[in-house]
């Protein structure tokens, strides 16, 4: 029978049926972070039980690090302890750590595929949602709580529901000044921030085949604003090619048996999805988000809904939204004032993203009451970067070149936008509180937010 | 995990979509410290004024759905981040259920990890219990029963919902999803042996 790729992959990490459409699903690879790792490994220890398969598992401290130029653990000393508490457990159960400062070090979900920990046909979690976006080289890799963590450390399964499949088939050339982060920012406004709930989403089409790696980590990374578990693209010759000679990718016979098993992961032809839509790249346009939802975005040369525009029952949702962005319903996006402009987190902080916001640059200079912050998504990026120059560029024109992490897109190491102020962000959520309290954010591509930072309000990048 | 049988209060009705994690709990409340005493921090952005007052526009603030136990919201509560501590605040400030149409995927397992029932119910039949709620707040009372699968609204309307046996029959019994994997123990270990020869490259890569 036909399969799609999400089910094929599934399949083939079944444990045990336990009924009712739940499995015992056996997780290939588990990441653990600063934020909920040592803490995880602590409970575990509490509960008299050791971590399975140390092997499996890396430790990424990534959330509660400074970005701060020459930081160290202690710059933010909350997150000294996390880390301290991340080390020590890593240590007593034997698994490896991309410690700060280190060659491997960086956000969790950019070193994974860079470091070849996550591959093709096998399963992933981590807790924590943007884990999809290790779907980009055609995984399973799926968000979990902390207490589904210590299960999985524990026995390095998880009992879980099967959920359905959704794809997306983005058709067509890519017009100029589209991103893969406005790709997948118009499907969420297209079909909404709940349209995922209970789906694995695989993202394919012309378009996606011609995508880089890095591009289809962006595109997967978002999965989780559409509310989706995971998000995938099947692996092809642009995946073997990224991954032949990183560091956890097979080596020698291995890899030959490995890529005749990756060549069947992709979903049959004929293989039928739950829901399956299609964009036309040629409607897309860059995108910038508005509100206080990922699903509340633009074209950057539209405007904020009116009132009429806007179904009754969702009235009072863009009433508030607005109120805490403080736009006015109807307003023209273009030209809105910006004082803060943020190029990183997992969404769009790897080579690619900070060339493309380089490229935008072109000798120019920030504008003056911009605050721009480029926080490169790991030591290997920020090494490679620095090789080729960016940082000058960036520096040249006003932006802060900073140490990897999280930083700005969580907030979770003390870095916040002040009350108040506005900020492009080339991160993937616009919640209330997210970026600070007060802090009103409009989610973007690198070039986007690269535009922002120069004009100093909201422009769109493709005359600019 | 805390055990499930029957709640019975006055549903707070936070009737809003899209409620996500991070407001639910800063993230900065989750940086050093455990799950105990998250309560007061729950909604921390909405529920207090900037001299830490109630802020009386919050609805779950409001007379008597100030501190009560369940609570009714619209579709996609507890999008986004995966933190669990969103599910501790939430118990923290008394919230044993939460009725929505939708739930974030991961939010919702994250409430049968921990005994706060998550009760998906269609927008109407959620919009109904709010609005019977409000006649009369002080004295409307809701029951969601786990036991017999049901919600009981304010008129004593008895509606129905679904819920997974295997997370019903733990939540009602305060049962831990390790122990019960642990069952498997002699199937994990024969899969693995089966998965070790047949890809071999999936375990070789990182030994």
């Amino acid at each position: 029978m036909a399969t799609t790729m999400f089910d094929r992959i599934w399949d083939s990490r079944v444990v045990a049926d336990l009924g009712e459409g739940w499995s015992l699903l056996y997780l290939d690879r588990l990441l653990v972070h600063d934020l909920s790792g040592g803490r995880a490994m602590r409970e575990l220890a509490e509960k008299g039980r050791r971590v399975a398969e140390p092997g499996k598992v890396f430790a990424v401290p990534d959330h509660a690090l400074s970005s701060a130029p020459g930081r160290t653990e202690h710059t933010y000393p909350q997150g000294a302890k996390l880390l301290a508490s991340l080390r020590e457990r890593a240590a007593y159960e034997g698994v490896r750590i991309f410690d700060i400062g280190t060659p491997g070090n960086g956000i969790v979900h950019v070193v994974a595929p860079e470091q070849g920990i996550v591959l093709p046909g096998l399963t992933l979690a981590c807790g924590d949602s943007h884990t999809c976006t290790n779907g980009g080289v055609g995984a399973v890799a799926f968000g979990i709580g902390s207490s589904e963590l210590v299960h999985a450390l524990a026995t390095q399964t998880l009992p879980q529901r099967r959920p359905g499949t959704f794809r997306i088939r983005y058709e067509g050339v890519r017009p100029a000044g589209v991103t893969a982060k406005d790709m997948i920012l118009a499907a969420i406004g297209r079909f909404g921030a709940a349209a995922g709930t209970g789906m694995a989403m695989e993202y394919a089409g012309s378009a996606v085949r011609a995508m880089s790696v890095e591009e289809r980590l962006t595109l997967c990374n978002l999965s989780i604003e559409m509310g989706a578990k995971t998000g995938m693209v099947a692996p092809d010759d642009t995946t073997f090619q990224y991954l032949a000679g990183r560091p956890f990718a097979p080596k020698g016979a291995l890899w030959d048996a490995a890529l005749a098993d990756w060549r069947k992961v992709p979903s049959d032809p004929e293989a039928r999805f739950t829901r399956d839509e299609v964009i036309d790249m040629a409607e897309l346009a860059p995108q910038i988000t508005w509100g206080t939802s990922p699903e509340m975005v633009s074209d950057v040369t539209g405007h904020v809904p009116l009132m009429e525009e806007t179904a009754p029952s969702r009235r009072a949702g863009l009433e508030a939204a607005l109120r805490y962005m403080g736009l006015e319903p109807g307003q023209k996006l273009a030209g809105t004032r910006v004082d803060w402009v943020f190029i990183g987190s997992c969404t769009n902080s790897r080579l690619s993203d900070l060339r493309a916001a380089a490229e935008v640059i072109k000798g120019r200079r920030k504008a003056e009451h911009v605050t721009a912050w480029v926080v490169p998504g790991s030591e290997m990026v920020k090494a490679e970067a620095e090789a080729e120059g960016l940082h000058h560029r960036f520096t040249e024109a006003g932006f802060e070149w900073r140490e990897p992490g999280c930083a700005l897109c969580v907030a979770a190491n003390g870095e916040t936008v002040p009350d108040g102020a506005r900020c492009v962000s080339t991160s993937n959520r616009n919640f209330v509180g997210r970026q600070g309290t007060g802090a009103r954010t409009h989610l973007a591509s690198p070039a986007t937010a690269a535009a922002a930072a120069l004009a100093g309000a909201i422009v769109d990048v493709r005359s600019y | 995990m805390q055990a499930f049988r029957t709640v019975e209060g006055t549903a707070i009705p936070l009737m809003e979509a899209n409620v996500d994690t991070d407001v639910i709990i800063p993230i900065q409340r989750l940086v050093g410290s455990g799950r105990e005493g998250l309560g007061e921090y729950a909604f921390e952005r909405r529920r207090y004024l900037p001299d830490r007052s109630d802020n009386p526009d919050f609805v779950p603030n409001q007379g008597p759905y100030k501190g009560s136990n369940i609570m009714l919201a619209a579709e996609n509560f507890g999008c986004g981040s995966s933190r669990e501590g969103a599910v501790w605040a939430l118990m923290g400030m008394g919230v044993r259920c939460v009725i929505a149409p939708s739930f974030g995927d991961i939010f919702f397992s994250n409430c049968f990890q921990n005994g706060l029932l998550p009760v998906r119910l269609p927008i109407e039949a959620i919009r109904r219990i709010a609005e019977q709620t409000e006649e009369s707040p002080g004295n409307a009372r809701t029951t969601v029963d786990l036991e017999r699968k049901v919600v009981i609204t304010p008129r004593g309307e008895t509606i129905p919902f679904t819920v997974d046996d295997r997370k019903r029959e733990a939540m009602l019994d305060g049962l831990d999803d390790i122990s019960l994997t642990m069952k498997h123990a002699e199937a994990i270990a024969a899969w693995r042996d089966k998965d070790k020869a047949a890809r071999s490259w999936a375990w070789e890569s990182v030994a």
